[in-house]
């Protein structure tokens, strides 16, 4: 166990040093920089600027330069937003996306789990039907038509809830809807269709025959083996939706990551768009190890070997 | 004897997008305290199904829609299902054939065996735990302590086949229902495993209904077998009846399909030709008329009553009728 989380910490560094070396040179073979704008800067000030941040310098040279700060936790300081650093910017947006991002996960994960159950126990019937529509509608329909749709309904016509900004809880709701919209479907699906698989199985005969009720049978017996395959997906979707999505912050006028993500590349703002790469990578390899930990936990046949 | 069981004109049916299967298509039997019997018969004769009915564990579509199953007495045909779920695992246990699929993978063996007795038996945790130990110990499996910690994968075939009768038995049921428990293990393990079933039905005192499609299985087992064939009993009788006076032509056949170890060389088995019946359509005479070599022209028309050979010995072949030609049983006697 201990052997294995180490060789995949050594394999997650190499994974993230490639992750970061071609994103800083593919970056940098974009044509356009941060300090063009509609209006020309005057030459002096450009190269001045240009100075300033080392961009005057070889290629090599700043990227050597990039990794020597990296290694000490420096991401550097942001092109775009006068006195800022990359790490203030994401300590700073950072919260809002995750919180958001948890909120929508836990409610992807309840409600979709949920209605996956529902939707086997009841194969073929109306409820089945309904789930897979609801699944179909939120897998195909993109987060922005839902999210229109959220606030058109809550917040114009209902006046139930806020429309924009990030000031309370009641100000995630609508948000962490639109956004679970796709996982949440995604999930229900997954479990409805390896719950289907798991209630043939000889195993769950046997719980039936040993005069189990059927809720043991379904939540003990079935569930756990049928939630396998939705472990898998949660990797992915975890690191995905805590670093926020551009759209959906977009929308509702949330101050998060994933507005940075996006508008640091339109800006060509270096340094920002290493940090936030760098940022998204790390989360990301660190939530698949979470998550192929966590098989092991939830299926004892599934040995971590280094 | 008193009766543990008794199956009285049992009718399943399967209702399927091309029609109703009749898998079980008239079935009558009795199983008396203390006592082994065996089922024989192919694949899709309907055995799986008389016992699966009898637990009340069909599929979705599937449907008890004529008969009784009186359980000292009580008809479990008619039981609503929370009265059943009191019967399945504390009256009446059951193995099944595949032992590598029949345990849940993701659960220790020991919260496995348990469960049936905490629900049934309302044990604490801790009686639980030592009646499950004293179970592994029972089933001859070694350090059973250990082994309660640990998971389906970490026993080999015929350990997990131990585990499943451990728990089968586990609330020393009344009756324990053995469907096909040796055909996926090999056969120094099938022949541990049947030695393993008669020992504890002395110790725990339980009957058994053993399914099984080999002959050799059930004679040493059981005292009575029940033949089936085309969702139908061909032949029921003593195992001195079936194996030395078979009356059924089905029966020939099974017979003849055993390998006798005295002649390995020489012989070669003698299969069943043909295909068996299709229940979708089950055909209106005997069902094993089309495979029979025997067969007159009666039996194409006429399903064959259940005829009287002896006490308790009963074929439904119309070569027992009175005005039937006398045919030699083409089987080697004596040698099984």
């Amino acid at each position: 166990m201990i052997n294995y989380i180490i060789k995949r910490l050594v394999t997650s560094v190499i994974t993230l040093f490639v992750v970061l070396t071609a994103t800083f040179f593919l970056m940098h073979a974009l044509p356009g920089g941060p300090f063009d704008n509609e209006k020309p800067l005057p030459p002096k000030i450009k190269a001045n600027l240009e100075a300033k941040y080392g961009l005057n310098k070889p290629l090599y040279e700043q990227y050597v330069m990039y990794l020597k700060n990296l290694s000490r936790g420096d991401l550097g300081p942001t092109l775009k937003y006068e006195g800022r650093t990359v790490n203030e910017m994401i300590a700073y947006s950072f919260p809002a996306s995750a919180k958001l991002g948890a909120v929508s996960i836990i409610f992807s994960l309840i409600l979709g789990i949920y209605l996956g159950v529902v939707a086997a126990l009841n194969q073929g019937k109306w409820q089945d039907r309904l789930v897979m529509v609801i699944a179909t509608l939120g897998v195909t329909v993109p987060s922005f038509v839902i999210a229109t749709l959220l606030m058109y309904v809550f917040s114009v016509k209902l006046r139930l809830l806020p429309s924009s900004g990030f000031a309370g809880p009641k100000y995630m709701i609508l948000p962490a809807l639109a956004l679970s919209g796709y996982s949440l479907s995604f999930i229900a699906r997954l479990t409805r269709s390896s719950l289907l698989d798991v209630i043939r199985q000889d195993y769950i005969r046997t719980a039936k025959a040993k005069g189990l009720s059927r809720n043991v049978v379904i939540y003990k017996h079935a569930l756990r083996n049928a939630l396998i395959p939705v472990v898998t997906y949660l990797g992915p979707l975890v690191a995905g939706v805590l670093t926020g999505s551009f759209v959906i912050e977009k929308i509702f006028a949330i101050p998060g990551l994933g507005r940075e993500f996006v508008t640091s590349i339109g800006n060509r703002d270096f340094m920002l768009i290493m940090g936030t790469t760098i940022f998204y990578s790390t989360l990301l390899v660190v939530c698949n190890l979470i998550v192929d930990l966590l098989y092991a936990v939830i299926d004892p046949r599934i040995k971590l070997e280094a | 004897m008193e009766r543990l069981l008794e199956i009285k004109n049992l009718r399943t049916s399967f209702f399927t997008h091309v029609g109703e299967v009749q898998a079980v298509r008239g079935v009558s039997f009795h199983l008396d305290k203390g006592e082994a019997i065996g089922i024989v018969g192919e694949s899709g004769s309907g055995k799986s199904i008389t016992m699966m009915s009898v637990m009340r564990l069909l599929a979705d579509n599937g449907k008890i829609v004529e008969g009784e199953i009186l359980f000292e007495g009580r008809d479990l045909a008619k039981l609503p299902e929370n009265e059943m779920q009191k019967v399945r695992g504390n009256e009446i246990g059951m193995i099944f054939q595949d032992p590598m699929t029949s345990l849940n993978p993701v659960l220790t063996v020991g919260d496995q065996l348990m469960e049936p007795l905490i629900k049934h038996k309302k044990m604490s945790k801790e009686e639980a735990f030592n009646r499950a130990v004293h179970m592994l110990e029972l089933v001859g499996i070694p350090s059973p302590k250990s082994r309660m910690s640990q998971y389906p994968h970490e026993f080999s075939g015929g350990m997990r086949q131990r585990v499943m009768i451990a728990m089968a038995l586990a609330c020393e049921p009344k009756l324990l229902i053995a469907d096909e428990p040796t055909t996926a293990l090999d056969v120094t393990i099938q022949a541990q495993i049947l030695e393993l079933m008669k020992d504890l039905k002395q110790k725990i005192n339980t009957s058994i209904i053993l399914i099984t499609h080999d002959l050799g299985v059930v004679a040493d087992l059981c005292s009575r077998i029940n033949v089936m064939y085309g969702g139908l009993i061909a032949e029921t009788g003593t195992t001195r009846d079936i194996f030395y006076n078979p009356k059924h032509p089905y029966t020939w056949g099974l017979l003849n399909s055993v390998p006798n170890p005295k002649n390995l060389v020489k012989e070669r088995l003698k299969p069943i030709d043909g295909q068996p019946p299709d229940l979708l359509k089950p055909p209106a005479g005997c069902p094993f008329a089309p495979r029979c070599q025997y067969a007159m022209r009666i039996c194409m028309t006429q399903r064959p009553p259940l005829f009287e050979i002896g006490e308790g010995h009963k074929a439904a072949c119309w070569l027992n009728h009175k005005d039937a030609p006398k045919v030699e049983a083409p089987i080697r006697r004596g040698d099984l």
